[in-house]
């Protein structure tokens, strides 16, 4: 990779005054983004770490809510929430694998927004929030297809917020060479309705199946579900899998989830 | 060029180097500990895990910078001395759990990893745990049989595949 300048503020104003320079890029465990500036695929000419920030690292249950600090790495949130929202613990004991576990952070991945990544299907399908260090964002507002996010140049995450449902399941289907889900499916069942994210399978980004969400509001079956039949418009073909198939992976994987959700 | 300080193994080490420089050249080409291996440099295949602070990490996958301050501990630093081994590297030479020994550094680290959070894992745990370590020799097999046995579990039970 090309050679740049590496900053770890500890305060979110220093960090977002070193963001102020132009190709300047924020740094959260480097999971996502060190291998992309290997390849060449990006090149800031500054990373700004927030590993340095104290108070940025938690997670907070309570209520009817979770909240995790934007620095957080997905082995804390998995044992940290295991009891509050045991589905999004699940989800996050299989993003990637243990090392990775230890370093990528919940912050970093939403705010990469990578069409495979698990974490923005959990914050779709619970209706949760994005805390930056000047707004809050309603998930629905902050996906904005593949790589792309509400953020705006500099803006860091600093905490997600997650509402948590009365019955929730993650299912993927792992790429087995990238763990990556090809097609995976967050159902959150509320006391206002059930919401279904699909990640992995669309050109843009994650997404929630209205006709799924409608379909199990009335009935909460995995049987409902093997009656609908996705649209294959839109949805990633590549080597792995063409749009139809992850269109059948969408209803089959769903279906799972809401069995398991029971 | 930034110093970066850090202790390895129980020293203290610094050394000025490039912004860009990862943890395991820091390691391998600064401090010349080349137990550490790169293997496919995208953070997929596990050859080059070490400890930081206690916890596995891909040591190709983050900055040297980022670990100013750390405690790291490397594949050299699990042995006291040439005759007495970690139980892992005792239990991973009587079950054969390595053929060409590429992998087998990361494999170690990962493994001591797994055994500090669950002393005695099952076989699906330690298959789980180490899905981010590949190794092409093995069939790995014998890898989760070294496992159960540095864990003082019965590897003999495991079912010969």
């Amino acid at each position: 990779m090309y050679n740049f300048e590496f900053v770890r503020p500890s305060s979110v104003a220093d960090a977002v005054a070193a963001l102020a320079d132009e190709d300047a890029m924020a740094l959260g465990g480097g999971q996502t983004l060190l291998p992309t500036m290997k390849a060449r695929l990006a090149a800031p000419t500054k990373l700004v770490s927030l590993s340095g920030i104290d108070g940025l690292s938690y997670v907070k249950t309570g209520g009817d809510s979770v909240e995790i600090g934007g620095a957080t790495v997905h082995a804390d949130v998995a044992a940290e929430v295991a009891d509050a929202f045991p589905a999004l613990a699940a989800l996050v004991a299989r993003i990637g694998d243990p090392a990775v576990r230890n370093r990528g952070t919940i912050g970093g991945s939403v705010a990469n927004n990578d069409p495979a990544a698990c974490y923005p299907a959990a914050v779709l399908a619970t209706g949760g929030t994005i805390v930056t260090d000047k707004r809050e964002i309603a998930a629905e507002d902050f996906f904005q297809g593949m790589f792309a996010t509400a953020l705006e140049a500099g803006e860091i995450i600093t905490a997600v917020r997650f509402p948590v449902p009365q019955a929730a399941h993650y299912e993927k289907f792992a790429q087995p060479a990238s763990r990556f889900p090809l097609v995976g499916i967050f159902v959150a069942r509320f006391a206002s309705g059930v919401r279904v994210a699909v990640t992995g399978a669309s050109e843009s980004g994650v997404f929630r199946w209205t006709e799924a969400e409608t379909a199990l509001s009335s009935d909460f079956s995995a049987d409902v579900v093997e009656g609908l039949t996705p649209s294959a418009d839109g949805l990633i073909g590549d080597l792995h899998g063409t749009p139809t198939y992850r269109a059948n992976m969408i209803r089959v994987m769903t279906a799972r989830a809401v069995a398991a959700a029971g | 060029m930034t110093k970066v300080s850090m202790t390895v193994n129980g020293k203290a080490v610094a050394r000025d180097v490039e912004a860009r420089r990862m943890l395991v050249d820091y390691l391998r080409q600064d401090l010349d500990l080349t137990g550490t291996h790169v293997g496919c440099d995208t953070s997929q295949c596990g050859a080059c895990v070490v400890h930081v602070n206690g916890k596995a990490v891909k040591a190709c996958t983050m900055l040297a910078a980022e670990a100013e301050g750390a405690k790291v501990t490397t594949i050299e630093g699990m042995a006291s001395s040439d005759d007495d081994l970690h139980r892992l590297q005792v239990a991973f030479n009587d079950h054969h759990g390595l053929q060409c020994g590429f992998c087998t550094p990361g494999m170690i680290m990962s493994a001591a990893a797994l055994l500090s959070e669950n002393p005695t894992p099952s076989e699906a745990e330690i298959r789980h745990y180490l899905e981010g370590n590949i190794c092409r020799c093995t069939g790995y097999h014998n890898i989760v049989k070294a496992v159960l046995a540095a864990s003082g579990q019965d590897s003999a039970a495991l079912a010969a595949e």
